[in-house]
């Protein structure tokens, strides 16, 4: 018998508690998060929490905040004011006591160019305390056909090859949370789709929770249950794709980013 | 998810992951090695041969055989120590590869630490044969100073650790904009340390400073050895504790220049 709050649960009782305790986990929460820089404020005071599992688009112009609230979860910068936790752990504070559940890929930051692929994903996995290194690495080779590349210096790849490389380190560990920043960045269609297909994969797989900044309205349609739209550091919607489409009447979220981007107002761009 | 501590606790495997990771880079790299062993070389050799020419027409010279060459071989533990712990960690900037490491479990001790490791293999690299060189030129073997090298060493490479600390926290906070400060910083030490000449040499107000830094001792230390045949503990002790309270200043600046970065958002750009 498990004791809850002072009660004692029979264990059916227990396992619907449960189940619904990990539904209404939120893995990520982000309270009245600030950051100012020089009196700037480049995120302006949002709040939201991400489910457990789940698929969230981060949308937003150049200058809107994305990077820095990516950057703020993952605890690489301080926030001016509020608080973000990551799987119950408060960031930046704790940040050691989650950071090896959690990883990233971005195509702003690259890995070492002389090392081979191979390399590079065995020094991560150390640094995550994978185990079983060397299968793991095999197994995601395969998973993101990159086992002809492995032993290759990552610097001789092109920039699909490269991405994959960074979207194996990024689920090197498993991780539960996964940011992405625009992971799809300067890839041509096809290689865009195919990096598409295995996120979807793998979330399907894992049921890990995503944070996707991207400029591409696409991709997100494709792969978000829930956008959240950023204009200057604020939350300007927040959305099912479908709910925002029919909230701004509109056939695409290219056409609602494009609404909120210029100003119009749901109303009017209803009309 | 993988490995359910991870990432709680100081860990030596991360340190022998940043190990290895800067040694692939090393071995993959012939010029890396060869940057390593051709200047302390250069500097070894052009210094010897000076030394020849002056003690053949100065008796303290004469006296004094292998001051010149010790000071140098001294001075590039001192210089390609803090050389080699400040290059290990640009690469990861020229890599832009810092982002990944901070956002690793890695922590900032054990990131520190590998660095240091890396420090003591470059300067093997480097310092060993052109040691070996040092007999075979000016028969001047540097080896044969024994636990007097050791003591000299560590409070070398002491100093040079805490430099490198310091130049890495302003990396981090500054980006590439402060790389000169990895290059030029050692030069600083060059005339205050007294490394060719006695500290007695300064004016008695820059001698103040000139006390104020370990190496000064170290390289007092040296020629007490090589001209005197006296082996000053006393100057060890005192450098080793001038190096305890440089190490500590070293760190604690570190640990601002990191924490300034995370407020200033300078970990996401580390260029210019």
């Amino acid at each position: 018998m498990a004791v809850i709050a002072g009660l004692a649960l029979p264990a059916a009782q227990r396992h619907t508690f449960r189940r619904m305790d990990m539904q209404n986990a939120s893995a990520i929460v982000v309270d009245r998060l600030v950051k100012r820089y020089k009196g700037v404020a480049a995120v302006d005071g949002i709040t939201f929490r991400l489910a457990a599992g789940s698929v969230t688009g981060l949308l937003g112009g150049n200058g809107a905040g994305k990077t820095t609230t990516i950057a703020m979860i993952m605890g690489l910068v301080t926030p001016t004011s509020g608080a973000v936790t990551v799987l119950g752990v408060e960031m930046p504070r704790h940040r050691y006591r989650v950071l090896h559940r959690m990883n990233f890929e971005s195509p702003y930051v690259d890995m070492p160019m002389r090392l081979t692929v191979r390399q590079n994903l065995s020094v991560f996995a150390q640094l995550y305390a994978v185990p079983d290194i060397d299968e793991r690495i095999d197994r995601l080779a395969s998973d993101l056909d990159l086992t002809e590349f492995l032993d290759r210096p990552t610097g001789k790849l092109s920039a699909g090859q490269k991405t994959r490389v960074s979207l194996a380190k990024a689920l090197l560990n498993k991780p539960e949370v996964l940011l992405l920043d625009e992971p799809t960045a300067s890839l041509d269609p096809d290689t865009a789709d195919w990096v598409r297909s295995r996120l979807e994969r793998y979330r399907a797989e894992q049921g890990t929770t995503m944070l996707l900044a991207s400029h591409n309205m696409g991709e997100v349609e494709r792969l978000c249950e829930r956008v959240i739209i950023m204009k200057k550091g604020r939350i300007e919607d927040d959305g099912t794709p479908a709910h925002l489409l029919s909230r701004y009447g509109r056939a695409t979220l290219e056409e609602v980013f494009l609404d909120v981007a210029r100003g119009r107002q749901q109303s009017e761009a209803a009309q | 998810m993988i490995a359910s501590d991870a990432g709680m606790e100081f860990s030596f495997n991360r340190v022998a992951a940043m190990v290895r990771r800067y040694w692939y880079l090393l071995r993959s790299s012939w010029p890396r090695i060869l940057d390593l062993i051709y200047w302390p070389t250069v500097q070894m050799l052009m210094w010897g041969f000076l030394q020849i020419y002056i003690s053949q027409n100065v008796g303290f010279f004469a006296r004094a055989g292998g001051v010149f060459i010790g000071s140098v071989l001294l001075w590039d533990i001192l210089f390609r120590g803090q050389l080699g712990f400040s290059i290990s960690f640009l690469e990861e900037m020229y890599a832009r590869n810092l982002g990944n490491i901070m956002m690793s479990p890695l922590r900032p001790t054990e990131f520190l630490l590998a660095l240091m490791i890396m420090s003591i293999v470059r300067l093997s690299i480097g310092m060993i044969p052109v040691s070996l060189l040092a007999i075979a030129f000016f028969g001047f073997n540097l080896w044969a100073l024994g636990l007097a090298l050791a003591a000299f060493f560590a409070n070398l490479i002491l100093t040079s650790w805490s430099v490198g600390i310091f130049v890495a926290g302003l990396l981090l906070r500054n980006g590439l904009g402060a790389e000169s400060m990895a290059w030029t910083i050692m030069f600083l030490f060059l005339p205050l340390t007294c490394v060719y000449y006695p500290v007695a040499v300064l004016p008695d107000w820059l001698q103040y400073f000139a006390w104020a830094l370990p190496p000064t001792y170290v390289f007092e230390g040296m020629r007490a050895l090589v001209i005197d045949h006296v082996f000053r503990a006393d100057l060890m002790a005192e450098a080793f504790a001038f190096n305890i309270l440089l190490f500590a200043a070293a760190s604690l600046a570190f640990l601002k220049l990191l924490q300034s970065a995370r407020v200033q958002g300078s970990l996401l750009q580390t260029s210019e």
